[in-house]
């Protein structure tokens, strides 16, 4: 949570100062964090306390008088308490946001269902032309920040625990070659990267690197597939991204694959390595579910 | 502002254009009279600039039952007579709930209870930032406090001294869950808060026309038809 997290607020304070038409609502979390952002303009910070449903429906107030807002909380405070007021006060009243989220999927291992939200993105996909973006690193999360918080669009950013080791020069609504094959397609998320290519060493497959899922790069896609199997290997419920896949490939005749987090309650404990273990998305998992699906 | 006439008469002729209502229907509206006496003595607005910066915000958080709404920005020249007839037919800009997108004049898309009042908190503060002086008024009903998300705002605005911002409460007595003195539980909170005859014109303009440093509730009763 730290790296990427904490880049991204870092970023954010940067953009504050040097943007005017920047505002912060908080709703408690990560307060302390944007230090800089409440002593540089209190006008433009506020911490409205725990109301989530507010802190979107201020932060709307906000853009319908031209500011660029980002709000902060821990993900399923936002993308599913709140989601009518993402849904009505951004989509309806088409005003942007940044929406940066920390503890993505289960990275608030200890915690239980209630702070888990491997439901998140599905969510955000029911609100149309919402943007959404899984860094793998801070650096990425950085330029995603960036690319979007101005742009109009409600903008969903998570952040997870859990990053690759080298950041990669992304750029929004690009996928990014990793690595080129001829036997199948291998699609991989934000922080899934490195396992996924850990667990595809030795193996003829493209792997495709996702940062931005919406807008999807469907061209990229396209252009690089290899065989008759893609396989997304994502951070979130299995076939959250089943949609998006099918529109891209529209009507290549290609079996789809989804590697993610089991559709279950996670009603286990430990840290989110021990928990990719036990859900099978630790690299050997990956490789086990990637051999069976491509036989 | 202050120089309009307030013709009731009108108001209530264009709303019943809008429903196809008879006129004493039209009339018993229960944010008619708010309604014209914000238009009409309250609110700075430019009809011929909807989106001009000086403007007084106006959100109607109780988006349903427009028609009222519709028949005061028509009155004032937001938009033609002839949209009226049109009121929530497939092509027209004027649905059951306000769009900001389609409707000159209207600040916010409204009609999932429990909204508005968020988002006035937002503009409040915004208006703040720029150092503006314009205020905002957002209109909630009696039963649409019910939700829990008004509540949070409650709290909130008075921590935040909104000077700035006005909720407009019409209480026509159809909340399921008793909140009268609606004016007291509020004031509780921290607001300024009063209670009005919701048909009385001159009560109601000198509740909406007073600043305060906190911010203002200004509950508007009507439990009769005119």
């Amino acid at each position: 949570m730290i790296a990427m997290r904490g880049q991204a607020i870092d970023t954010v304070a940067e953009l504050f100062e040097d943007d005017p038409r920047v505002a912060v609502v908080l709703a408690e979390i990560s307060v302390d964090r944007f230090n800089p952002v409440f002593a540089h303009d209190p006008a433009r910070a506020v911490n409205v306390g725990i109301m989530e449903q507010t802190m979107v429906g201020v932060a709307a107030g906000y853009a319908l008088e031209g500011f660029h807002p980002v709000i902060h909380t821990i993900t399923p405070f936002v993308a599913e308490r709140a989601l009518e007021q993402l849904k009505l006060d951004f989509g309806h009243q088409q005003l942007g946001v940044l929406v940066i989220t920390v503890g993505g999927s289960y990275d608030y291992g200890s915690e239980g269902p209630t702070h888990h939200s491997p439901g998140d993105v599905q969510a955000l996909f029911t609100i149309p032309a919402t943007e959404i973006l899984v860094p793998g690193a801070a650096a990425e999360a950085d330029r995603l920040v960036r690319a979007t918080y101005a742009n109009g669009h409600l903008t969903y950013l998570r952040t997870q625990l859990v990053t690759n080791r080298e950041p990669r020069d992304v750029e929004f609504g690009r996928l990014l070659v990793e690595r080129r094959g001829t036997r199948a397609t291998v699609v991989a998320v934000g922080p899934m990267l490195d396992r996924t290519l850990d667990a595809t060493a030795g193996m003829d497959v493209t792997v495709l690197y996702a940062t931005t899922v919406s807008p999807f790069d469907a061209e990229t896609l396209n252009r690089e597939l290899a065989g008759d199997d893609v396989i997304v290997v994502e951070p979130f419920y299995a076939g959250t991204l089943a949609g998006v896949l099918s529109e891209a490939l529209g009507d290549r005749p290609v079996r789809l694959h989804a590697v993610g987090v089991p559709r279950a309650m996670i009603r286990d404990y430990g840290t989110p390595e021990q928990l990719d273990h036990v859900l099978g998305l630790d690299g050997a998992g990956i490789r086990r579910q990637i051999a069976s699906a491509i036989g | 502002m202050g120089t309009l006439t307030l013709d009731r008469d009108e108001i209530v002729r264009l709303a019943a254009l809008a429903t196809g209502d008879e006129k004493h229907e039209a009339s018993s509206y229960s944010t008619l009279d708010a309604l014209l006496v914000l238009y009409g003595h309250i609110l700075r607005v430019d009809p011929e600039d909807p989106a001009w910066e000086q403007r007084d915000r106006f959100i109607l958080s109780k988006g349903h039952g427009p028609a009222a709404y519709y028949a005061v920005l028509c009155w004032r020249g937001f938009f033609p007579e002839h949209w009226l007839p049109t009121f929530t037919r497939q092509g027209s800009r004027l649905g059951s709930h306000p769009d900001r997108l389609l409707v000159p004049g209207v600040e916010a898309s409204t009609g999932s209870l429990g909204h508005g009042l968020p988002l006035a908190v937002g503009v409040a503060l915004a208006l703040r930032a720029k150092g503006a002086d314009q205020r905002v008024v957002v209109l909630t009903g009696d039963a649409e406090l019910n939700e829990g998300s008004n509540w949070e705002a409650i709290m909130l605005a008075p921590q935040l001294q909104l000077g700035n911002l006005t909720l407009l409460v019409i209480d026509n007595g159809s909340s399921t869950i008793d909140l009268v003195p609606i004016h007291e539980r509020l004031a509780v909170f921290g607001w300024h808060a009063e209670q009005v005859d919701g048909r009385d014109h001159a009560a109601l303009e000198a509740a909406l026309s007073a600043r305060h440093d906190q911010p203002a509730a200004v509950v508007a009763t009507v439990r009769t038809t005119p």
